[in-house]
């Protein structure tokens, strides 16, 4: 669809972040080359650039990380809570001060628009460390007793898809709660967390507190096993989840887990139309879709389903993909090669079993990993597309007539992170977030985040919460 | 004149309301504890486990649907029962674990204490777990929680009524519903328990109570893809068994309660009720 105004570019400029060829591991204060000296070269989505080369941890570097963090472990969690707090606050301002130099990196690194790095992320992030410093000299009026200690060393893996945003909710908490931390960014993605390290160092945070361990996944499966880790949170695939349960089976290491998704964005006939259209767009374009609460099902009552879908596909028409480091940029790049082939596969899956695929026309680029914003009708629960977390900018349309029947489709997946509910009837929502068996619930918004708010998964989306009071007992001994 | 020669009871499990023997027909033999015959127990089999399993299910819907004040009334309703049964609990609680009628009949009390305790916390859980959740944007932000759904409870060995009420009690007071697997050597209190159940207007399979063996049945109930949660307590002394099971319960990421030396007759706090809740947040804007 053309429109009277093209857009001209609006580039943010790389200039202002000044990336090195190459970085090591952050292991008691000090970036370090890896013990076997191996590296691996770390992507722009968008362009395949090379931005850096960067450490693979091997075993011994990540005992040597564990090591750290418990020596660390002994002075940090003896500080009183309002010291504490008070790195926090530093870490927090600096995240401020540096945002827009860590928005275009994380923009670089990931493929994500720079609108929503810059207006989403990095806000997010420094609210995280807001508010869990708050916390941390007050942790007595927690709900967990008058004087709750922390667990001790925390091995945190997380996933591609927010880098800078999983890196505060994990540590934010893990620092508030007095444990120290070794936590390994995603192998796609490994340089804001980096960036984050000259922040620690910056903030004059004891060294040895925060270790920043890169690598793949032999890296996370190695951490997460470490004998000395008593505590162990991951975000990211069910499939990993479900292997790092199987290897804490028998210890006494506490565990959390944010896994996949496949949540239902669930409309009915009195829904604002305008509005909902905004809310299904977000729910699943933003970040490409790279997200696990992401509401990859649109469920719409039957009777709205054509004039729905058409000012839906309106909508969809005037995203515009492209340049990450555009402003106007709606959609960025899938976040990897591999990413990219499974988003394909699996809609390739949806056609051959029979439903209707529609992308707007859509201009990609010719270098990098891109996929047009899609949309799938004639959709069954059956389908794969139906059931499988894409993680992509893939949205499949499922039909209700009731509310009973729109609670049993929203529920009839292994999932239970999120949902969302988009009706004028307030006793119908109340009624609809009640039936719902999902960790979050969007009535008449979607994909809000804040860190007061707790956030966590029901049945095979993972169990305990991150945020909020809540979030504060997955790195206590409680 | 002869002594009255008395009636012996035939012991059944409890499972969706209803007091089925074994599907496997087979049985196994409960003594007292210096090894003098008591009763023959039912020996459940994999297929006890599952049909109980559909039990918790099918119940759970109504259960957890049913408002905290119901399912408090429900659960004093339940201690009023146990009240009137007291002599009979000390009696079959004195033989499977030796205790001196006094010691026996103190933990039926203790157990009966805990049950009202818990039963009151129906309606308080919610408003010492959920939040209002103070965002920063114009949106009402609310969590609450929920029942994770049915619980497997492997209940300890080695206190057969008080031990076993601590791991009930907290599961289902809060909407769960569950299979219970007693202990191994005594569970006869276990199996009175489930008539009491019976007759205290808790519906039909929210508890589900099953004899036999931790090892036969914990592996099933472990590895079963419409269980939520697994609460270990009664492997506790088998490190090898918890691992095996943890390990497949990993399989549909179920809530696992990992057993820890625990004194039952201390305050239990909230640590098992809080072991099977979900917490939902619930976002609407505000504004006019």
């Amino acid at each position: 669809m053309s429109s009277a105004f093209e857009y001209a570019p609006a580039p943010e400029s790389r200039a202002v972040v000044d990336i090195a060829p190459s970085y090591g591991l952050f292991i008691d204060g000090e970036f370090a080359d890896a013990a076997g000296g191996k590296v691996f070269k770390t992507v722009s989505p968008a362009n395949e650039e090379v931005l850096s080369e960067v450490a693979q941890a091997s075993a011994e570097d990540v005992d040597r990380a564990v090591k750290a963090a418990r020596k660390a472990f002994e002075k940090w969690s003896a500080l009183p809570g309002a010291e504490r707090a008070k790195y926090l606050f530093r870490i927090a301002r600096l995240i401020q001060e540096r945002s827009r130099e860590l928005a275009v990196l994380e923009s670089l690194d990931n493929g994500k628009p720079i609108r929503e790095s810059r207006d989403s992320d990095l806000p997010l992030v420094a609210a995280h460390f807001f508010y869990y410093a708050g916390w941390a000299d007050k942790l007595g009026h927690a709900g967990y007793g008058a004087d709750p200690k922390p667990l001790g060393v925390a091995g945190q893996v997380i996933p591609w898809n927010f880098p800078l945003l999983m890196l505060a909710w994990k540590i934010a908490p893990a620092l508030a709660c007095g444990n120290t931390v070794v936590l390994k960014p995603a192998e796609t993605t490994p340089l804001s967390a980096l960036f984050f390290a000259d922040i620690c160092r910056q903030a004059g945070l004891p060294k040895g507190v925060v270790n920043i361990l890169t690598g793949d996944g032999s890296t996370g499966a190695e951490l997460v096993a470490h004998p000395d880790v008593n505590k162990v949170a991951f975000t990211g695939s069910t499939e990993v989840g479900k292997a790092i349960a199987r290897t804490v089976a028998g210890t006494d290491k506490k565990l959390t887990l944010e896994l996949g998704g496949k949540a239902a964005n669930i409309v009915f006939d009195d829904a604002p139309v305008d509005q909902a259209v905004e809310g299904i767009v977000n729910g699943i374009f933003f970040n490409q879709g790279h997200v696990c609460c992401a509401g990859s099902r649109l469920l719409v009552q039957e009777s709205v389903q054509d004039e729905l879908l058409d000012a839906l596909k309106r909508r969809m028409s005037t995203l515009r993909v492209g340049d990450p480091l555009d402003k106007n940029t709606d959609i960025g790049a899938i976040n990897s090669a591999e990413q990219l082939a499974r988003i394909k596969a699996l809609a390739d899956a949806g056609e051959s079993e029979g439903a209707e695929r529609w992308a707007p026309a859509c201009e990609l680029p010719d270098s990098g990993y891109w996929f047009a914003p899609t949309l799938f009708t004639g959709v069954t629960q059956a389908h794969r597309i139906a059931q499988e977390e894409i993680f992509g900018p893939v949205l499949s349309v499922l039909t209700f007539r009731t509310p009973e029947e729109a609670v049993a489709k929203a529920n009839n997946t292994p999932y239970g992170l999120s949902a969302g509910v988009w009706t004028e009837k307030g006793s119908r929502i109340l009624w609809m977030a009640n039936k719902l068996r999902a960790g979050i619930v969007w009535s008449n918004t979607f994909n809000k985040f804040d860190p007061a708010s707790p956030f966590g998964g029901y049945k095979e989306s993972g169990f305990g919460r991150e945020g909020g009071r809540h979030g504060l007992e997955a790195y206590l001994d409680v | 004149m002869s002594d009255r020669l008395s009636v012996l009871k035939t012991y059944k499990l409890y499972v969706g309301g209803k007091f089925p023997r074994s599907e496997s027909g087979r049985v196994y033999e409960v003594t007292d504890s210096k090894g003098n015959w008591l009763a023959n127990a039912p020996l459940s089999s994999r297929k006890d486990a599952r049909d109980a399993v559909v039990a918790a299910r099918k119940a759970f819907g109504g259960w957890s649907g049913a408002t905290a004040y119901n399912r408090g009334q429900i659960l004093y309703r339940v201690a009023e029962m146990l009240e009137g049964r007291r002599e009979q609990f000390a009696a079959e609680v004195a033989d499977a674990e030796g205790l001196s009628k006094a010691k026996a009949a103190a933990q039926v009390d203790a157990a009966i204490d805990r049950w009202v305790w818990y039963a009151g916390w129906s309606d308080k859980v919610a408003q010492i777990a959920g939040a209002a959740n103070p965002v920063a944007g114009p949106y009402f932000n609310l969590s609450s929680p929920e029942p994770t759904g049915v619980v497997a409870v492997l209940a300890p060995q080695e206190s057969s009524f008080l031990g076993l009420v601590s791991v009930i009690a907290p599961a289902i007071v809060t909407g769960n519903t569950v299979v219970v697997v007693t202990g191994e050597k005594s569970p006869l209190p276990a199996l009175s328990l489930g008539e009491v159940l019976a007759t205290s207007d808790l519906p039909g399979g929210v508890v589900n109570v099953l004899s036999g063996r931790v090892n036969e049945l914990g592996g099933p109930l472990a590895a079963h893809q419409d269980v939520n949660a697994i609460d270990l307590a009664g492997a506790a002394a088998d490190a090898e068994l918890v691992k095996a099971l943890e390990t497949a319960a990993a399989d549909n990421l179920k809530r696992v309660l990992r057993p820890r030396a625990t004194d039952w007759t201390a305050d239990p706090g909230t640590e098992r009720m809080l072991a099977f809740l979900e917490t939902k947040t619930v976002w609407h804007p505000m504004g006019v």
